[in-house]
C-alpha cells in the first residue's frame, strides 16, 4: 500500500501531548509508523495547517428506520439542495436528513472517519446496516437499544444480571450491534400503554421495575461482559422544564460501579445529549439553564462521560426510540409526526422542528449547551455532538466548534436574540470568556471519544499503530483569524485519510474508501435460559421467525470490523 | 423598463427545467448573455439559448424586466420561479411550477398552465387567462408552508389541491375546481365563482373560501352558524356561513376559537 508523510503541519494529539508542533506525520500500509519506516513516501505539504486524527462521532442518527421515515416524510428537506455526481461523488441531497452518501462525504469534508449511529431497533437491524453499508469511507457501529425490551425488563426486575449479559452478548452478535443504548428507559414501553416515566422511580406499567433499576441493571451487565464502550444512556424527562434533577438522578445510578474489560475508558455511564436534560424552571416561561448544577457533578465524577447535544438553530428534523417525546412535540408544533411500536423492543417518533432564534427557548437551549462544553474541566470527557439532527444537523460541527473557540462570536449571537436580555437573564453563557483551543477541540472530538469508545486502540491519535486517520485543516493557529475562518476550515479538510487511503485531496474527495462496519462479539458461558427465553418469544410474540431476524452475511456487513470479547470467565 | 423576447425553436425531447427564465436572471444581461444561462433537460445541462430565440436585454433590475415567451411552451417548467420583481408574459400554455416561490413582479399566461402553479408563493400576481392544473398555490410536497401571499386568478377552471397549506394571499377561480380546496390552510383566501366537488376545507384551521356555485359533497366537520351579506369581487349576495373542519386544533383570539370560514352563496 501507498506511503505518505506529511510534513510540516501544526499537530493537536492530546493523546501523544503534541500541542501544535510542527511534527510529520506518517502513514505506511493503512496505519501510523514512524517516519523512519518509510522508503518512499509521498509528501503531503501542510506547512501552515492544522492536523489532527480523524473525529470520532460518539452519538449520531444517521441510518435506519427512522432516519429513512424522516427522509420519506420530508420532501422538503431535500428541495434546492440536492447535487448531481460529480468525479468519484454520488447524487447527494438533503440538509437534516441527508441521503447515505451525503452523509459519508459530509463527515469526511469534516475530517470525521469515524461514527456511532446511537440507536438500533434490534428489530430493524438488517434496515439499519444496509444503510449503513451505503454510506460511504466513514467507519461505523451502531448501538441497539436496550431500555425498553421485554427481556432486559423482565431479567433486571429480578436482578438477573448474568442473563441480562447473555441476552446482550446474543443481541449483539443477531444485530451486529456495538453497545448498550438506553432510551428514555421504561417510557418508551410505558407509552404502548398510553404513559411515560418522567423521573426514575416511575413505574413501568405492567412490568412493575423502574428506570433506575433498568440503567444500574444495565451498567452492571455492561460491565459484566467487559465490553468496549459503556452503557450509553438518554434519560428519562427529556426535554422538560426542570429536569436537571432527574439527569442528576440518573447520573448517581453509576456510582460506585468500575469499568472492565481492558479497553482503556473511565466511564461506566456515558450520557448522551445533555443539554436537552440541563433544565430548570417549572414551565416554559421560567424555563433556565442548569448547566453549573450538571457540569460540578460531572467535573468531579471520574466514572460519567457525556456529550452535549448543542441546538444550532436550524430547521431540522426531530428522531427518537423516545416516543412520548414526539408525542409531547408534536402537540407542541402541530407540524407532522411519525410514531411507531417496535414489537418487543422499543418504539419511535419522528417529528420536523424549528429551532427559530427568535424563541426566546431555542435561544436558552443553544446557551446551555455551550454551557456544558465551556464549563468542561476534562475535555476528555465532555464530547461535541448535535444529537443529529435533533438538536441539529452534524454539518454544523465546525459551527459548534467556532461558537466553543470564540467569545466574540458568542456574544453576537446573544446580542443579536430577539429576546436577548431574557435569554442572557436564563443563561450563564455571558459570564463565560474560555474559549476552547485546538487541543481542547481535538479532546473534545477524537481523542476522547475514541477512548470513552473503548477504541483508543484503533483511533483518535496519530501514535504509531493505529489506524492511519488523518485530517489536515487549512488553519494556521499562529496567523490572525477571524471566528468564521474556523468554522470554514473545520468545515473543508485539506486532506482526509481513512486506514492510510486518501479520501480528500486539496479540499476534492477522491475516493469512497473502504468503510468497515465495527460490532462486538461477546463470548459468554453457555446460558441454556435465555436461549430458551429467546426462542419462546419468538414463537409467542414476534412478528418474525429468528431466522429472519439475524444480521448474517455478506449483503448486510460486507466489510465487518469484529471486536471480540471474552466474557467466559 | 426593458423587453425581452423569446421564442421556442427546439423542442426539448424531454421536459425542460428553465427557473431562469425570470427577470432576476434577465436583468442587466445582454440577448447573448440570457442565451447562455443553463437550463436543463433530464441530466443534461443546456442553455436558453439552445431552445429559443431570444432577441432585446434585460433592464437594470428584475423590476425593470419584461419578458414574453412566445411558442409551444407545454414541455418547459418553472417560468418565473422565484421571481421578485418585474413582468413575464406568456403566450402559450406552459408545464407545471409557473411562478413558484414568487416573491414578487407579474406574470400572465394567455393560456393554460400545468399543476404547482404558485407552489409556495410569497407576493407578486398570477393571472391565467385559460385553466390551471392541481395543486395551484398550493405548498411543496411535504411542507407546512404553502403560499403565504401574492394573488392568483385563473378565469378557467382549477384542478385538485388547490392552496394545500395556504397561510395567506388569494386565489380567485373563475370557473369550477376540483376536489381538495384549502386542506390544512391556516390563513388566506380562495373565492371560486363556480363549483366545488368535495373535500373543501379538509382539516383547515383559519382562513377563508367563498365559494359562488354547488359543493357537491360538504366535509362533515363544517357547521352552518348563520346567513351573512358578502360583497365579493364587485357582487353583493347573501351567503351561508360554515365554520369548520371541527375536527382539527383551534387556535382562541380574544377569548374566541378561531375556525376556518366556508361561504356558500345563496
Ligand atoms: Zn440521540
Amino acid at each position: 500500500m501507498a506511503e505518505y508523510i506529511i510534513k510540516n503541519g501544526f499537530v493537536f494529539d492530546p493523546v501523544l501531548g503534541i500541542n501544535g508542533d510542527k511534527t510529520d506525520v506518517a502513514i505506511k500500509d493503512g496505519k501510523f509508523v514512524e517516519t523512519t519506516q518509510l522508503a518512499n513516501p509521498k509528501t503531503i505539504d501542510a506547512t501552515g495547517m492544522t492536523v489532527m486524527a480523524g473525529a470520532v462521532d460518539i452519538h449520531a442518527h444517521v441510518a435506519g428506520p427512522k432516519v429513512n421515515t424522516g427522509r420519506n416524510f420530508r420532501p422538503e428537506d431535500k428541495l434546492f439542495n440536492c447535487t448531481p455526481r460529480r468525479g468519484v461523488e454520488r447524487m447527494q441531497g438533503g440538509f437534516s436528513v441527508p441521503t447515505t452518501f451525503k452523509t459519508g462525504y459530509d463527515y469526511a469534508r469534516m475530517g470525521y472517519t469515524t461514527v456511532m449511529e446511537a440507536a438500533m431497533p434490534p428489530l430493524y437491524a438488517r434496515h439499519t446496516h444496509e444503510e449503513i453499508r451505503d454510506t460511504p469511507i466513514i467507519d461505523q457501529a451502531a448501538f441497539p437499544v436496550f431500555g425498553n425490551n421485554w427481556f432486559v425488563l423482565e431479567y433486571l426486575k429480578n436482578n438477573e444480571i448474568e442473563n441480562t449479559a447473555s441476552y446482550i452478548a446474543w443481541l449483539l452478535r443477531a444485530t451486529k450491534g456495538y453497545a448498550v443504548k438506553v432510551v428514555n428507559p421504561g417510557g418508551t414501553e410505558a407509552w404502548g400503554w398510553g404513559l411515560n416515566c418522567e423521573n426514575i422511580h416511575d413505574p413501568v406499567p405492567f412490568f412493575d421495575i423502574t428506570p433506575a433499576q433498568i440503567v444500574k441493571g444495565l451498567i452492571e451487565a455492561n460491565e459484566y461482559l467487559g465490553l468496549p464502550h459503556s452503557m450509553h444512556v438518554h434519560a428519562n424527562n427529556l426535554g422538560n422544564p426542570g429536569n436537571y434533577t432527574t439527569t442528576l438522578d440518573t447520573f448517581k445510578l453509576s456510582e460506585g460501579i468500575k469499568p472492565r474489560g481492558g479497553w482503556g475508558r473511565d466511564q461506566v455511564m456515558h450520557h448522551t445529549h445533555v443539554q436537552f436534560h440541563s433544565y430548570g424552571g417549572d414551565n416554559w416561561g421560567n424555563f433556565e439553564s442548569k448547566s453549573p448544577e450538571i457540569m460540578d457533578y460531572v467535573n468531579s465524577h471520574d466514572n460519567i462521560t457525556i456529550d452535549i447535544g448543542q441546538v444550532t438553530l436550524d430547521e431540522t428534523t426531530t428522531m427518537t426510540a423516545d416516543g412520548p417525546f414526539e408525542h409531547h412535540l408534536t402537540e407542541l408544533n402541530h407540524l407532522k409526526w411519525a410514531n411507531t411500536d417496535v414489537e418487543l423492543e422499543t418504539g419511535s417518533g419522528v417529528v420536523p422542528y424549528v429551532y427559530s432564534p427568535t424563541i426566546k427557548v431555542c435561544a436558552i437551549q443553544w446557551a446551555i449547551g455551550l454551557e456544558l462544553g465551556l464549563l468542561a474541566k476534562d475535555p476528555m470527557r465532555v464530547f461535541i455532538t448535535t444529537d443529529h439532527p435533533n438538536a441539529g444537523p452534524f454539518i454544523r460541527y465546525p459551527r459548534v466548534i467556532k461558537w466553543l473557540m470564540s467569545q466574540q462570536s458568542r456574544e453576537e449571537m446573544l446580542n443579536g436574540f430577539k429576546h436577548s436580555e431574557k435569554v442572557i437573564d436564563a443563561t450563564h453563557l455571558m459570564g463565560i470568556d474560555r474559549e476552547l483551543s485546538l487541543y481542547e477541540i481535538a479532546q473534545m472530538t477524537r481523542a476522547g471519544t475514541a477512548k470513552a469508545l473503548g477504541l483508543g486502540h484503533m483511533y483518535g491519535s496519530l501514535k504509531p499503530g493505529l489506524e492511519a486517520d488523518v485530517a489536515v485543516y487549512d488553519f494556521n493557529p499562529e496567523q490572525e483569524h477571524a471566528p468564521d475562518d474556523i468554522e470554514k476550515a473545520f468545515g473543508n479538510a485539506r486532506h482526509l485519510f481513512k486506514t492510510g487511503m486518501q479520501i480528500i485531496n486539496e479540499g476534492e474527495i477522491v475516493s469512497n474508501g473502504n468503510k468497515r462496519t465495527l460490532w462486538v462479539n461477546a463470548r459468554v458461558n453457555e446460558n441454556p435460559q435465555v436461549m430458551r427465553d429467546v426462542k419462546e418469544k419468538f414463537l409467542r410474540y414476534y412478528t418474525v421467525t429468528q431466522n429472519n431476524y439475524e444480521v448474517a452475511g455478506h449483503h448486510y456487513v460486507p466489510n465487518p470490523y469484529v471486536i471480540e470479547v471474552d466474557a467466559t470467565q | 423598463m426593458e423587453t425581452v423576447t423569446l421564442t421556442i425553436k427546439n423542442q426539448p425531447s424531454l421536459y425542460l427545467e428553465a427557473d431562469n427564465i425570470s427577470p432576476d436572471a434577465f436583468a442587466g444581461k445582454s440577448a447573448e448573455n440570457i442565451a447562455a444561462l443553463h437550463a436543463y433537460e433530464g441530466n443534461t445541462q443546456t442553455t436558453l439559448g439552445d431552445h429559443f430565440e431570444i432577441s432585446g436585454k434585460g433592464g437594470a433590475t428584475a423590476t425593470e424586466t419584461r419578458i414574453i415567451v412566445n411558442g409551444d411552451v407545454s414541455k418547459v417548467k418553472y417560468i418565473g420561479m422565484k421571481m421578485t420583481g418585474g413582468e413575464i408574459v406568456v403566450n402559450g400554455n406552459p408545464d407545471m411550477y409557473v411562478g413558484a416561490w414568487m416573491q414578487g413582479g407579474k406574470i400572465t399566461v394567455k393560456g393554460n398552465v400545468d399543476a404547482f402553479a404558485g407552489t409556495g408563493m410569497k407576493g407578486g400576481e398570477i393571472v391565467i387567462d385559460g385553466d390551471a392544473g392541481n395543486y395551484l398555490g398550493a405548498a411543496y410536497r411535504g411542507d407546512w408552508r404553502g403560499m403565504q401571499g401574492g394573488k392568483i386568478t385563473v378565469k378557467g377552471n382549477a384542478g385538485s389541491d388547490i392552496g394545500t397549506f395556504m397561510n395567506g394571499g388569494e386565489i380567485v377561480i373563475g370557473g369550477d375546481v376540483d376536489v381538495h380546496v384549502a386542506t390544512h390552510a391556516e390563513g388566506g383566501k380562495i373565492v371560486v365563482k363556480g363549483n366545488a366537488k368535495s373535500r373543501v376545507g379538509g382539516q383547515m384551521v383559519e382562513g377563508e373560501i367563498i365559494v359562488f356555485g354547488d359543493i357537491e359533497v360538504m366535509m362533515p366537520g363544517f357547521i352552518y352558524r348563520k346567513d351573512v351579506d358578502l360583497e365579493v369581487d364587485g357582487i353583493s349576495a347573501r351567503f351561508a356561513l360554515y365554520e369548520g373542519d371541527i375536527g382539527e386544533r383551534h387556535r382562541k383570539r380574544k377569548g374566541e376559537v378561531i375556525y376556518g370560514k366556508l361561504y356558500q352563496k345563496y
